[in-house]
């Protein structure tokens, strides 16, 4: 199942509704990737509330993306990864890198108005 | 009681001698038939056998959590009861006694060593009073201790097994209580959480309280964790990235700061010198630390009133 890319104001939200294949993992990324400057966005969320797997492609696609979506000059934050995969993932030894994590999405578009707002300052 | 102990040892090399030529088969109805007539000559002489075995539990100094009057008493029914199974053949009221009996006896500290002492007790003053009775039939006698052994065997083999079932089934219990309330998980100001760890830690339990924090965070939507670890002496190396470098990682993946608090020095040593990796913990001295520490992370700042406002809020 596709992804769907909601745009809100100047965030770009990536909801996925399901548990998804590497297929679908490299469709997201290509989608996102596209979607950024066509939209001008300034922020990018990705919300992994529904997965309960997390496994190392994953992973690495999504460290993939926020480097990608860096580099077209945005921020992105991984949200809603749930207990059970946080623990997971720690167990594997799987890492996000840089890329920024959140409770949900709430927190997550507050801490991209925080990191804006900082850039701004700056 | 020396006098028998001689003859016995006397019977024994003519027992083996005699044990295949004298039971040819396995002659089930004269087992039976056997143990029928033990049965009847211990009911016979339960008084004085009762009496005895008591005396010598207390010579042994076992149970010695227990009076007198308690010993006999309980003497009494495990001698009716250990009568009867040899009677019947079953053990289940045998063995409800053995859980009833252990129920009442472990919680005022009644050692393992002593239930099974008791009950070897028992099956050496019955199988001395079956020498006393056929001292003059050695063949009668050793059919009948044939019968009686292995019954008896079983019966202390019940009872032992009985005790230390119940005795690990408390333990279970405690030990499940103890983790339920060793790992609260505090809220003191919104989305902030405080841990604190008392006791010895393992890697059962560290796993534990990570996946109990991790909850907590999520339900209590918390932004800054603080794991005290004061009550914690000591803490081996593996035990230490678990509790601290997992914990940490994976809170943040869940967009949570950790701050621990409350290292002591063994436990300072033992993270540097097994090579744990420090970079990403903060750290702070005491569990007031972290407290402000946190504070100012999420942007409150507390401060002292003064003269004027406390007088009018004691008023």
């Amino acid at each position: 199942m596709k992804v769907p890319i909601l745009k809100q104001g100047n965030y770009l939200i990536a909801s996925v509704q399901s548990s998804l294949n590497d297929n679908e993992l490299l469709q997201l990324r290509n989608d996102l990737v596209e979607r950024i400057s066509t939209v001008r966005a300034k922020g990018v969320i990705i919300d992994v509330t529904v997965l309960d797997v997390m496994d190392s492609f994953a992973t690495r696609i999504l460290q993939d993306i926020a480097q990608m979506i860096r580099l077209r000059g945005a921020p992105t934050v991984l949200v809603g990864i749930q207990p059970d995969v946080a623990f997971a993932m720690v167990q594997l030894g799987l890492n996000l890198g840089a890329l920024k994590t959140a409770l949900d999405l709430e927190e997550g578009l507050a801490l991209l108005d925080k990191d804006i707002k900082e850039k701004e300052v700056n | 009681m020396a006098k028998k102990n001689e003859q016995s040892e006397e019977n024994t090399p003519d027992l083996k001698e005699e044990k295949y030529p004298v039971i040819p088969g396995p002659p089930d109805e004269s087992t039976s038939t056997l143990l029928k007539e033990l049965v009847k000559h211990l009911r016979q002489k339960r008084s004085g056998l009762r009496q005895e075995w008591a005396e010598r539990i207390q010579k042994a100094e076992f149970l010695t959590a227990m009076t007198e009057k308690e010993i006999l008493a309980e003497a009494t029914s495990i001698y009716d009861n250990y009568v009867e199974a040899l009677e019947t053949g079953t053990y289940e009221a045998l063995r409800a006694y053995a859980r009833d009996l252990s129920e009442r006896i472990i919680p005022r500290g009644v050692e393992t060593h002593e239930v099974v002492g008791i009950v070897l007790l028992l099956r050496d003053v019955l199988a001395r009073s079956l020498f006393s009775k056929y001292r003059d039939d050695f063949s009668k006698l050793n059919r009948i201790l044939d019968a009686y052994e292995p019954a008896a065997n079983r019966i202390a083999n019940t009872v032992a097994v009985g005790f230390v079932q119940e005795r690990e089934r408390v333990i279970r219990k405690q030990q499940e209580s103890i983790r339920e309330l060793s790992t609260p998980v505090l809220q003191v100001r919104e989305r902030l959480l405080i841990l604190p760890i008392i006791g010895s830690m393992d890697a059962q339990r560290a796993k534990q309280l990570t996946e109990q924090l991790l909850q907590a965070i999520r339900r209590n939507r918390a932004k800054v964790v603080v794991i005290d670890i004061t009550g914690v002496a000591a803490m081996d190396g593996k035990v230490a990235n678990h509790l601290l470098v997992k914990t940490v990682d994976a809170s943040s993946l869940l967009g949570a700061n950790v701050i621990v608090t409350g290292l002591s020095a063994e436990i300072a040593q033992t993270l540097v010198t097994t090579g744990v990796d420090l970079a990403k913990i903060i750290t702070v001295g005491d569990l007031q630390g972290g407290i402000e520490e946190a504070e100012r992370k999420l942007g409150y700042r507390v401060q002292k009133m003064d003269q004027n406002q406390q007088q009018n809020i004691i008023n």
